[in-house]
């Protein structure tokens, strides 16, 4: 299974290969716009955490004192606000960036299915259960492709909580005028299914997305690629063995080389993403305190 | 954290020099010498002697001249440093009696001490306590019914006599200003037993330090103002009266529960009618005996302004002692979760539902009547549509017949939650234990 997987390209420690510049060559992974929609969505969606957990968890000391330091729930509400309308003004500008990509490569489906897709594929569920059946010790690793299943469920976890939560968000913060066309029980709806929904989120980013691509052991502490947008050769190798013969193939590996992250956008790398680390993991912290004594 | 439904002693600690606990029967601003406050020193045997010579010759004197016999006890009490055999002091501030009401009166010592005769002096070490029931026989049977005397009857002799409210030599009229038992001074007087915290314990006072509570309360802090507003204030006596202080567990008395609106009232006549034709009035009426009287939203010594957000906060709590479901659906809208992370600025039970005027849905009066709804509604929520009110301030997602669709969002939320998180839960717990071995096999192979 593991034909492109060459044991000598394999890094002696995995975690080296995120660490300090390396000496072999790197491609491009992330451009520019990508990793500034990442951050984009990174700061507004802890944005919108911090200023709406209070909410889900007022009876706690944490809560009120995030609540207070915010100004009050004004304050909150407004923090809360404020992120959420750039997250959608990043969501919706995705959207364009999508459409966009796939009317100047000539086929719009393009974006849409392949292997450069983020669209879930039949070969994603083949790569859950051979992953499955890897972590079992039952078999080898998949052949991943660019993007992995749980890359896309992240992916497409967006839109779905952009519809959910947005949605719910949206109508509760204009409820008012709303109540001329809607009956006053969605309201009520709209209350459960965004607090759940907000819980999932935090929930599944702060743990699930962190150990999946910055904690686990071949990534710890992060992988700096959403950051710098950079991949070193014996990493996309490994990760990512389908793309690697695919780029190969197709001669467009030599297209993406590129030079290795500067020290500095390392330094930028690990200062933002180190930080959105420690603030997830204590929020999950506080979350489970939260869901204790509550 | 608890939630904010603590007790507000906003004024703690006392900034209030003058006050302090077991110091009260002596204000510093009492007038000088309205009571004796010379110093007390041990007695020397010489002045022991002295003074016994001295009565002696005081005894024969008064035996020879008895025109005023005041003069001849003053002979002896006179003396600031005059001391019983038992080494009690026996002056009697001779400027205080003569202020003094009785002094006024022109009273004779054995009015009050009649086991005493001008003919037989010395006179014994112990006397008989003053009988004030031979005048004042109105107050002394009314007291005897009282709670103090009660306790008094009982043999407990800490509880207040005459003299504990009233003073002894000093005693003046109420409405001297500085009578013990004038409006700006009672606080202090039944502090004298209620603010110390030693003989609460020992008598084991009921409600605790309820002068600390009531110093801070609104009604205190009005009292501590000076002029009309001071007048204004209840004291301690104006809830529970003086000669008729009865425990709240008697029929009769001021501050039992059916009582209670009435003893209010007696100021708060406007909020007492609004009260009376409420729910909880009605079922007050009833002889509902769970009927919520003001003291169970307000409290009775720590009785704060409306207007204060920790009270308006704290007496949710209050309505959740009987109302608990409700508080509880109520805690799952924004107005709930706000109030609960402690801001008092949306929606609380009373802004809905009214306060003293609370009545069920049902009365088409009440504020939460499908008639009066929307309106309420709007008192916050100018512009809210006609459809608005359907939105269900007691929100219970778990109950199938409140509203169906709530309760099957709820489950599908549920089992999204759950089903998410067991799948990527396991998969992440697998995908570690992999790694982790990988990682291991790796390290060990390198050694």
């Amino acid at each position: 299974m593991s034909t492109n997987v060459s044991d000598a390209a394999r890094p002696e420690t995995a975690p080296q290969s995120a660490a300090a510049p390396h000496a072999g060559r790197y491609y491009r992974r992330f451009g520019f716009i990508e990793r500034l929609m990442h951050a984009g969505l990174m700061f507004t969606f802890i944005g919108c955490a911090l200023s709406g957990l209070p909410l889900l968890f007022p009876y706690t000391g944490w809560g009120r004192a995030l609540a207070a330091l915010m100004g009050g729930f004004e304050g909150a509400a407004l923090v809360h606000r404020v992120s959420a309308t750039v997250m959608v003004i990043v969501f919706v500008s995705h959207i364009f960036q999508f459409l966009w990509r796939g009317l100047a490569s000539g086929n719009i489906l393009s974006v849409l299915w392949g292997p450069d897709s983020l669209m879930p594929q039949p070969k994603d569920i083949v790569d859950l259960y051979q992953h499955v059946k890897y972590f079992l010790g039952l078999g080898p690793r998949p052949n991943f492709d660019r993007y992995t299943y749980w890359e896309k469920f992240d992916y497409m976890a967006v839109f779905w909580g952009m519809f959910i939560i947005g949605g719910s968000g949206l109508m509760l913060w204009f409820a008012v005028p709303l109540s001329h066309y809607v009956p006053g029980w969605m309201f009520n709806v709209a209350t459960l299914v965004h607090g759940e929904e907000a819980l999932l989120a935090v929930g599944f980013i702060f743990t699930i997305h962190f150990f999946n691509g910055h904690v686990r052991p071949e990534k710890f502490p992060m992988d700096l690629v959403i950051f710098t947008g950079r991949v070193a050769e014996h990493e996309l190798k490994e990760e990512r063995p389908e793309e690697y013969a695919r780029l190969v193939r197709e001669g467009r590996l030599v297209q993406i080389e590129t030079t290795p992250p500067s020290a500095r956008a390392i330094a930028f790398g690990r200062a933002i993403g180190g930080t959105a680390l420690v603030l997830g993991i204590v929020t999950i912290v506080l979350i489970l305190y939260g869901l204790l004594v509550g | 954290m608890s939630t904010c439904a603590s007790v507000t002693h906003v004024t703690l600690p006392h900034r209030d020099s003058r006050w302090r606990a077991g110091e009260v029967h002596a204000p510093r601003e009492r007038p000088a010498g309205a009571r004796s406050t010379q110093p007390r020193r041990p007695m020397q045997p010489a002045q022991l002697l002295k003074a016994l010579a001295l009565s002696l010759t005081i005894g024969l004197a008064a035996a020879a001249n008895a025109a005023d016999p005041n003069e001849t006890c003053m002979m002896c009490h006179a003396d600031a440093s005059a001391k019983g055999a038992g080494g009690k002091s026996i002056a009697v501030d001779a400027a205080g009696f003569a202020r003094s009401v009785h002094g006024e009166m022109q009273l004779k010592c054995t009015d009050c001490h009649a086991d005493v005769s001008a003919d037989k002096l010395p006179h014994p070490e112990k006397l008989k306590p003053p009988a004030c029931a031979n005048c004042h026989e109105d107050a002394a049977a009314r007291f005897a019914g009282t709670v103090h005397g009660k306790a008094r009857a009982d043999g407990r002799t800490i509880a207040a006599s005459c003299r504990d409210c009233h003073g002894a030599h000093d005693i003046l009229r109420t409405s001297d200003p500085a009578s013990r038992t004038n409006h700006v001074n009672l606080e202090q007087t039944c502090a004298a037993c209620h603010g110390n915290e030693a003989l609460i314990k020992k008598a084991n006072l009921p409600g605790g330090n309820i002068a600390g509570m009531y110093h801070d309360s609104i009604h205190g802090r009005l009292l501590h103002e000076k002029g009309s507003r001071q007048a204004m204030a209840p004291e301690c006596t104006d809830c529970h009266g003086t000669h008729d202080i009865r425990a709240k567990s008697e029929k009769a008395s001021r501050v039992a529960r059916a009582n209670i609106p009435a003893t209010c009232g007696n100021c708060h006549q406007r909020e007492k009618t609004v009260f009376d034709k409420g729910m909880h009035g009605k079922m007050l009426q009833a002889g509902n005996a769970a009927a919520p009287v003001c003291t169970d939203c307000h409290t009775a010594h720590t009785i704060q302004e409306t207007t204060r957000p920790q009270w308006q906060l704290a007496v949710i709590g209050q309505c959740g002692n009987c109302h608990d479901d409700f508080i509880s659906s109520y805690r799952l809208t924004y107005h709930g979760k706000v109030t609960n992370l402690g801001f008092a600025n949306i929606a609380t039970c009373a802004a809905c539902h009214g306060a003293h005027d609370v009545r069920p849905a049902s009365d088409p009066l009440s504020k939460v009547s499908a008639e009066n709804r929307l309106a309420t509604c709007r008192t916050c929520h100018a512009e809210a549509g006609p459809k608005f009110a359907s939105w269900d301030p007691h929100p219970q997602p778990r109950n199938k017949e409140r509203s169906a669709i709530l309760y099957y969002t709820w489950i599908f939320m549920q089992a999204l939650l759950a089903g998410v998180f067991v799948f990527f839960g396991l998969h992440t717990v697998l995908w570690a234990y992999r790694s982790l071995r990988t990682a291991l096999a790796r390290k060990r192979g390198n050694r």
